[in-house]
């Protein structure tokens, strides 16, 4: 495997633990809050380094020079390759931009230190393709939230139910797959992947947490979408079609029902949360096609969903910020005293469902083209929940910032921090929607190597599937044909995958 | 220069105008660096000048040519080349999209020049000027469009301006909930246009209108795909032009729209947005001629609009809402000259009553103030005759068809009673299963949003 120049994947692990303890020391939360901006920006340069470096390299994966649990435990459990590459920058830049975005006001309310220790896990999960370093780190994830939910007062209850028979699901799943029963253990890795993604109806947990928890702590345990990781790590390589048809049946459901409920909402974090589930399940919706466009599309929304939705909650943080818990019941008319964030609020408010012109629409338009040639009801499902998503999201932009002729006594415009973090997003959103060739181009990558290391697993898997996950070796024969031959999407992938393994072959 | 440079230069400048004119206001807002009316109103002033520079001198060139199709090719977009696929990005300057450009340049500017005083000192007078810049890059592309997914591009950004310039009046409910109304029916006819869009993609392996629509150029063409499926997208085009144009039975949003400041009524509602549904229509043309069922449908859904427009504009109390209703008969009228076959006639009519409907909108706030004075003048209301229809037509037929047509044809409620409300009370009554489960896990009251009321003492603490 080749090395990165640098250890970045190291760097941008270890920086948000030193920051946390660092920060974890501080009296002042103004300082506090500074030196938790320092400690992101570090993370994001290195995890942003770790992906250049791994583009130059113009490999499929690479591990870190010096790699010191290499060096010691003999085994590559930090991986970069083309599905985890944009994901690290993504969830280092959500970090960063959740804390550029708490205001100093609220800096006492808000952990910066279990913020930071929480993004130590978030980039060390998402490094990760050893099957039980993920899975110990998607359970030391829950740890932070949880310990949060005890300081708030609030009744963790929902959400200790729900992330203890996740943990448990996952714990068995993974030993079950060792022990060689991929059939029972896969089915508990899935659903322990699907409940942590909140798939219906395993996902009233989600809404509780945002219920209870800050919102920021919410949007940095959701919007990663660390479950859809889990789900392409854990149960790809291993689980049989009908595991993925199922996957996306429930994935299809789940966006249409959170569509319909995010229309019917009372509340903004409610809305945020039915919204969130519905197009982060569309990710899911991509595997059961599993087309290499198919895949691709998924992939692409995949970043755009993390990074529209994203800053969609941040937005909506910001508003919170200045005027509490906001109702939908009523018009609140807040466009005039902030229009940047009226702005922003609806910008990626429209990327997420795939408008045009931003980073979520080609994503949506290849998940949507693939479903229609495979199956034309999921395409027309997709589109019924992209729809709905989109009437939602604009009653919500009409309920809060219009309506009505709020009287502020002093400004509530946007303070410079924000505004930086409204460029920054709407730049990446803009940037992403009209040049999307880079961005597609890599996810088709990354697609095509998922499909092959599942066809390689797959068709070694008589012999040990317990193993098939992530330690295949990429080079692996391709069989010619998959063990359903009724699907014609796999024919297509096999096809694809042979075709795409020996350009690659040609190109070594 | 050669001649294809030249056309190749000049396409650029027709597309790139409206988008450098989008790219400077929006930029501006979202750093909160908003320019001056003056400015504003230059910039859109240069952008549409230029902008319709280039589509005459390009007609011009046409003419002078002979040349009556003129493709530019921007290259692939996105493209996956080992799947085949590809999103190209074309542009098409034939006798459809040329004098439709034109039409939407020449309304544009007049409206901008008519706006930039209209509004002159309102709070949104920037905003309005952003979303304008929307509005005409929708337009342009749309109009424009080589591809199916081109089209979709400018057809969303022509749906989003309008929706949100209908609400522009952000202080007050009703104009909000009229946006939300006609972003609604939009969404839905999106979604079928982008169904319809890949399924044609798929069928026909391209979204060019070329390989879409066959060789011949525009108003010939002979679709290559089979009579079931031409009736499968077509019904959904007809779908999405339904939605856009407000035909039977979305015509309940039209009249909402005019809720929006009088230019915006005027551009979108009475000339060229409402339009863009039938433009959609002559653009299949070819498609729609596959299938004799197809023709039939959209016959049938253009003459029921017609009748019902006529009969609704008669009776509306306010100006702005008569005047959608009447163009919403025009639109009527030019889709069954499109079923029945007629494009170049509907062309014309689409150019005839947009130029029409925007000057009478224009003209309606003054001709209000002008009619009250001449009946203050005259000491009383000006006499109305009755036509000879209604002196045929049986008394309780006249009140029923009165009755419906005040009403609107129920429409409105009927969606409300058929789609709204029980859409709402199965997925309200979901809710509060949610919350039972919560409850029931939590052992007590698990919802804090149930408390929810904005906090008048956090703005204090922000302080």
């Amino acid at each position: 495997m080749q090395e990165l120049h640098l250890p970045w994947m190291e760097l941008s692990i270890v920086i948000p633990i030193l920051g946390a303890i660092i920060v974890s020391r501080l009296r002042d939360s103004a300082i506090a809050r500074i030196a938790c901006l320092i400690t992101c920006s570090l993370t994001l340069a290195c995890a942003t380094g770790e992906w250049i470096d791994f583009v130059r390299l113009g490999t499929f994966e690479a591990h870190d020079h010096w790699d010191l649990i290499e060096t010691i435990f003999h085994q590559d459990v930090f991986v970069i390759d083309e599905l985890n590459a944009p994901l690290l920058p993504l969830a280092a830049l959500l970090c960063l931009l959740t804390a550029l975005s708490t205001l100093r006001t609220k800096a006492n309310r808000f952990s910066f230190n279990a913020m930071l220790a929480s993004e130590a896990i978030l980039m060390a999960t998402l490094s990760c393709r050893n099957a039980l370093g993920i899975v110990g780190l998607l359970i030391a994830a829950v740890v932070p939230v949880w310990l949060e939910l005890r300081q708030r007062g609030r009744c963790t209850r929902v959400f200790t139910i729900h992330m203890s028979l996740f943990a448990a699901l996952l714990l068995c799943g993974q030993w079950m797959v060792a022990a060689g029963a991929v059939f029972i253990g896969g089915a508990l890795l899935t659903v322990a992947a699907l409940l942590r993604t909140g798939i219906v109806p395993l996902h009233c947990w989600m809404t509780d947490l945002f219920e209870k928890a800050t919102l920021g702590t919410a949007l940095l345990f959701v919007t990663p979408m660390t479950g859809a990781y889990a789900v392409m790590r854990l149960v790809l390589p291993i689980a049989p079609d009908w595991a993925l048809q199922s996957i996306a049946v429930v994935s299809l459901i789940t966006a249409v029902y959170a569509g319909c409920m995010a229309l019917v909402q009372h509340e903004a974090r409610r809305f945020f949360c039915y919204l969130l589930l519905s197009q982060s399940s569309l990710v899911l919706v991509g595997l059961e096609i599993a087309t290499p466009i198919g895949l691709t599309g998924a992939l692409c929304v995949w970043i755009s969903v993390g990074l529209s939705l994203g800053g969609f909650g941040l937005t909506l943080r910001s508003v919170e910020a200045r005027v509490g818990r906001i109702s939908l019941d009523e018009f609140h008319g807040l466009y005039e005293h902030m229009p940047t964030l009226a702005a922003l609020f609806l910008l990626t408010g429209l990327a997420s469902i795939g408008f045009p012109g931003t980073i979520g629409f080609i994503g949506i338009e290849l998940l949507v083209e693939s479903a229609v040639e495979v199956y034309p009801w999921i395409g027309m499902t997709v589109v019924l929940a992209a729809a709905l998503n989109g009437i939602a999201i604009l009653q919500a932009y009409f309920r809060i910032f219009t309506g009505h002729r709020h009287m502020a006594t002093f400004s509530l415009r946007a303070r410079r921090s924000e505004k930086i973090a409204v460029f920054v997003l709407s730049f990446l959103i803009i940037f992403g929607g009209l040049y999307p060739q880079w961005s597609v181009a890599s996810r088709y990558h990354a697609a095509i190597e998922l499909i092959r290391q599942r066809t390689a697993a797959l068709g070694s898997g008589s012999d040990q599937p317990g193993h098939a996950d992530h330690q295949t070796n990429t080079k692996s024969a391709i069989p010619n044909q998959t063990t359903d031959a009724t699907k014609a999407p796999i024919t297509n992938i096999a096809a694809a995958t042979a075709q795409e393994s020996s350009k690659t072959e040609n190109e070594r | 220069m050669t001649l294809d440079q030249c056309f190749f230069a000049l396409g650029l400048i027709v597309v790139i105008s409206p988008a450098v004119l989008l790219a400077v206001l929006a930029v501006t807002s979202l750093l909160d660096r908003t320019i001056s009316e003056r400015s504003s109103a230059k910039l859109t002033e240069a952008s549409v000048v230029v902008g319709l520079v280039a589509i005459v001198a390009i007609l011009v060139l046409m003419l002078g040519t002979g040349r009556r199709h003129v493709p530019i090719e921007l290259g692939n977009w996105v493209v996956i080349p080992q799947q085949h696929f590809h999103f190209h990005l074309k542009f098409v300057f034939d006798r459809l999209s040329v004098p439709f450009t034109i039409l939407s340049f020449v309304l544009c500017g007049i409206i901008s020049a008519f706006a930039s005083r209209y509004l002159h000192r309102e709070p949104g007078y920037n905003r309005f000027f952003v979303l304008f810049s929307v509005f005409l890059l929708g337009m342009v592309l749309s109009s424009l469009a080589g591809t199916i997914e081109t089209l979709f591009f400018g057809w969303e950004l022509v749906g989003l301006s309008s929706a949100l310039l209908v609400a522009y009046f952000h202080e007050r409910t009703n104009p909000v909930r009229n946006g939300q109304r006609v972003w609604s029916i939009y969404r839905i006819s999106d979604a079928a246009f982008l169904i319809a869009a890949l399924t044609l993609h798929h069928l026909t392996g391209a979204g060019d209108f070329d390989a879409l629509m066959g060789t011949g150029v525009w108003p010939e063409g002979h679709v290559s795909i089979t009579q079931s499926h031409a009736l499968f997208v077509g019904a959904l085009l007809l779908l999405a032009a339904m939605g856009k144009s407000a035909l039977v039975p979305f015509s309940g949003w039209l009249p909402r729209a005019m809720e929006g400041p009088t230019p915006s009524s005027a551009i979108f509602y009475g000339a060229l947005s409402v339009h863009l549904g039938a433009y959609l229509l002559l653009r299949v043309g070819p498609l729609l001629e596959a299938s004799t069922l197809l023709q039939i449908a959209v016959v049938f859904v253009g003459l029921i609009s017609a009748i019902f427009g006529t009969l609704t504009a008669r009776v509306q109390t306010d100006i702005k809402s008569a005047l959608a209703f009447a163009s919403l008969t025009q639109v009527g009228i030019i889709v069954v000259e499109i079923g029945c076959g007629l494009r170049y006639l509907a062309l014309v009519h689409i150019i005839g009553h947009a130029c029409l409907r925007t000057l009478q909108l224009l003209r309606a706030p003054t001709l209000l103030h002008d009619y009250h004075t001449l009946e203050n003048a005259i000491g009383g209301h000006l006499q109305r005759n009755e036509t000879i229809l209604a002196r045929w037509l049986p008394t309780r037929l006249r009140a029923g068809l009165y009755a419906t047509a005040i009403e609107r044809g129920y429409l409105d409620g009927s969606i409300g009673d058929m789609v709204v409300r029980p859409f709402t009370r199965l997925f309200r009554w979901c809710d509060n299963l949610e919350r039972r489960w919560t409850n029931l896990l939590s052992g007590g009251q698990s919802r804090e949003s149930d408390d929810v009321r904005p906090h008048v003492e956090s703005l204090e603490e922000f302080v």
